[in-house]
């Protein structure tokens, strides 16, 4: 019995998470009578194909837009982005956690905050920047940008990871022939994957959503990313394409879903134990 | 082999003294045993002949050679087992084992004989394939000190390796501990707050509080004459009871002292025996088999509801009826005295 209840309140959560999925799927490929009929006809049934499917609405994302660019720009700017942001916040994080003792926890706090200021106050001290190194309109400037994000947050989440990895493996390291920096190098960054990983999911999801940094610093068509792009091509005036808007969707999140399935493991280990020991 | 020499170390993280000016000199091939409760400054100690911790000020040597200014861990003879064995998870038993010869270049197939050795006097050898967490608390604890042992150091500092096992297990590691210490002959510091291991293990006993060496000596010293109150009551199991009994015969101002089992009902001594008598009204009795012990005060006491403590060996089956008042006493060999204002003993 009580079995029963668990499963159907498990299968309750799947189809309220997986519904969404399910739409835009149907969405992509119904024809634009089968969308729009439902305004005007109540006794039309929205979730299922009245009409048999079509391809319409990928042929016009993939053909008449510039979607796949698009993919491209974005796939540059994240990977530019993930390497930054660990490059910097994890050593960051580290010796923060390990080495700066009573005033490590304090500046941890302090670059924290620093990413608590919300982006619309820092628009105009970053298009005076962005101007000054000439990467207006380029994917340099989100190259630059993103990680005044990503970095105060990674740093901070590094190091409340490693609060929950005991130092005494590295102690023991130590005594057992490493010196402090053949510690660091090649001891403790197998010890921190799990924080490392998070550190790339995080900053992968938040690169991938970001709009408004780039709303205000890309104005060419090619060189947007998709969180940019489709919203700006699809969206014409008030006609929205739905249908191919909702395929733009798909064919994002699928990869991502499938990516992230494979780390969730680590990733909710990586965000608990920093989280919650911390 | 090397002794470990240390003179007047201190640490102070801010206004806390960790360790307050101790001096210890721990010979070569001794068991040395720092006992104290937690924030008494042990642990610190153990890091800082590590080189873990920087001395605040002071001189540490071992074997000879003065190691607190900037000689790293690694290179100061030392192997160090921490009470949650500090394995690395990613590494199989063997790899863990075999680490410290890795990091100073040993030949492989040395390696390979020495890990094979450590694991045979540990009897861990079917283990050396599997991953720490496949291993149980006991077999974590044998890994960790194989690892030490491989190292070939002047002094092993272990630092409470007994802690995380279940009681069963602790006495036969407590065991094993002590037999490969006297086969290997390794000057070894050991710190824990369990005065049954330090009994137990120590060749001689530091006890320590707030920082301080507070006696140093064997086990039968510590127990059978401290120096102070603290010594008196922190080791044994029950306490050492004290009472002031404004007794006009001692210098103002002395606590008496004697161990719970040697306060006995006056009956078990011989009728010729030197003993200090007392009527003792109990108040509760405890059955724990191999013992007794019987929880009361003492009449003659200035403080008469202070909690004195006796403990009957089950060879005595004398009744004792609970809320009834007895005779008991001491024999005055068993009699220690202190000062009430200093804690200090008096030898009188």
């Amino acid at each position: 019995m009580k079995r029963v209840a668990l499963y159907a309140a498990a299968l309750g959560f799947m189809v309220f998470a997986g519904f969404p999925f399910y739409w835009m799927l149907v969405t992509t490929f119904k024809q634009n009578r089968d969308l729009y009929v439902g305004a005007s006809d109540v006794s039309h049934i929205p979730w299922i194909f009245n009409d048999p499917p079509t391809l319409d609405h990928v042929r016009l994302l993939f053909g008449e837009t510039e979607f796949p660019r698009w993919v491209l720009n974005t796939l540059i700017v994240v990977v530019a982005v993930v390497v930054i942001t660990v490059a910097v916040a994890v050593p960051a994080g580290y010796s923060l956690a390990r080495l700066a003792g009573r005033w490590g926890e304090r500046m941890g706090m302090g670059i924290f905050f620093t990413y608590l200021i919300p982006p619309t106050l820092l628009f105009v001290p970053f298009s005076r920047l962005v101007a000054l190194l000439g990467l207006h309109n380029s994917l340099g400037a989100l190259i630059l940008i993103y990680p005044t994000m990503t970095i105060p947050f990674c740093t901070w989440l590094v190091m409340g990871f490693l609060r929950s990895v005991p130092w005494e493996i590295e102690e023991q390291a130590m005594i057992d022939g490493y010196s402090r920096l053949a510690v660091i190098l090649r001891v403790a960054p197998r010890l921190i994957v799990p924080g490392i990983l998070t550190v790339v999911v995080f900053t992968f999801t938040l690169v991938m959503q970001e709009f408004v940094y780039a709303l205000t610093f890309i104005s060419s068509v090619e060189k947007m990313t998709i969180s940019l792009g489709v919203p700006i091509a699809l969206v014409r005036g008030d006609v929205y394409h739905w249908g191919s808007l909702m395929a733009a969707a798909l064919f994002t999140s699928i990869p991502l879903a499938i990516v992230y399935n494979l780390f969730i493991d680590r990733f909710i280990q990586g965000f608990t134990m920093g989280a919650v020991k911390g | 082999m090397a002794g470990v020499e240390i003179r007047n170390l201190k640490k102070y993280f801010g206004d806390l003294h960790a360790v307050d000016g101790v001096d210890l000199s721990i010979r070569e091939g001794e068991f040395l045993v720092l006992l104290g409760s937690s924030g008494s400054g042990k642990t610190t100690l153990l890091r800082m002949i590590a080189g873990l911790e920087h001395p605040t000020s002071g001189e540490i040597y071992i074997g000879g050679v003065r190691v607190d200014g900037d000689v790293p861990p690694r290179a100061r003879g030392i192997a160090m087992v921490f009470q949650s064995y500090a394995l690395y998870p990613h590494r199989t038993v063997f790899k863990n084992i075999a680490f410290p010869l890795e990091a100073s270049r040993v030949p492989r197939q040395q390696i390979e004989a020495k890990v094979r050795w450590a694991a045979e006097m540990f009897s861990i050898s079917r283990y050396l394939d599997r991953y720490p967490r496949q291993l149980s608390g006991g077999e974590r604890q044998r890994v960790a000190l194989c690892r030490a042992l491989v190292r070939d150091p002047k002094v092993f500092l272990l630092d409470e390796p007994l802690a995380n096992l279940d009681a069963k297990l602790r006495n036969t590691a407590r065991d094993d501990l002590k037999r490969f210490q006297r086969q290997i002959g390794t000057t070894t510091v050991y710190v824990t707050h369990d005065q049954i291991e330090a009994m137990g293990l120590g060749d001689r006993i530091v006890v320590m509080e707030h920082g301080k060496v507070r006696q140093v000596g064997t086990p039968q010293d510590v127990y059978e004459d401290p120096v102070d109150t603290f010594v008196a009551t922190f080791v044994g199991q029950p306490p050492m009871n004290l009472l002031d009994l404004g007794d006009p015969s001692l210098p103002p101002r002395t606590l008496l002292g004697f161990r719970p089992e040697h306060f006995l009902p006056r009956s078990t001594f011989a009728a010729g025996e030197d003993v200090r008598a007392f009527r003792f009204s109990v108040r509760r009795v405890e059955y724990l088999g191999s013992d007794r012990y019987v929880y009361g005060a003492v009449a003659e006491s200035a403080t008469p509801d202070a909690t004195v403590i006796a403990k009957l060996p089950g060879t005595i089956a004398q009744a004792i009826p609970e809320g009834e008042t007895q005779e008991f006493a001491v024999p005055r060999a068993a009699l220690r005295y202190f000062d009430a204002d200093t804690g200090l003993r008096r030898r009188s």
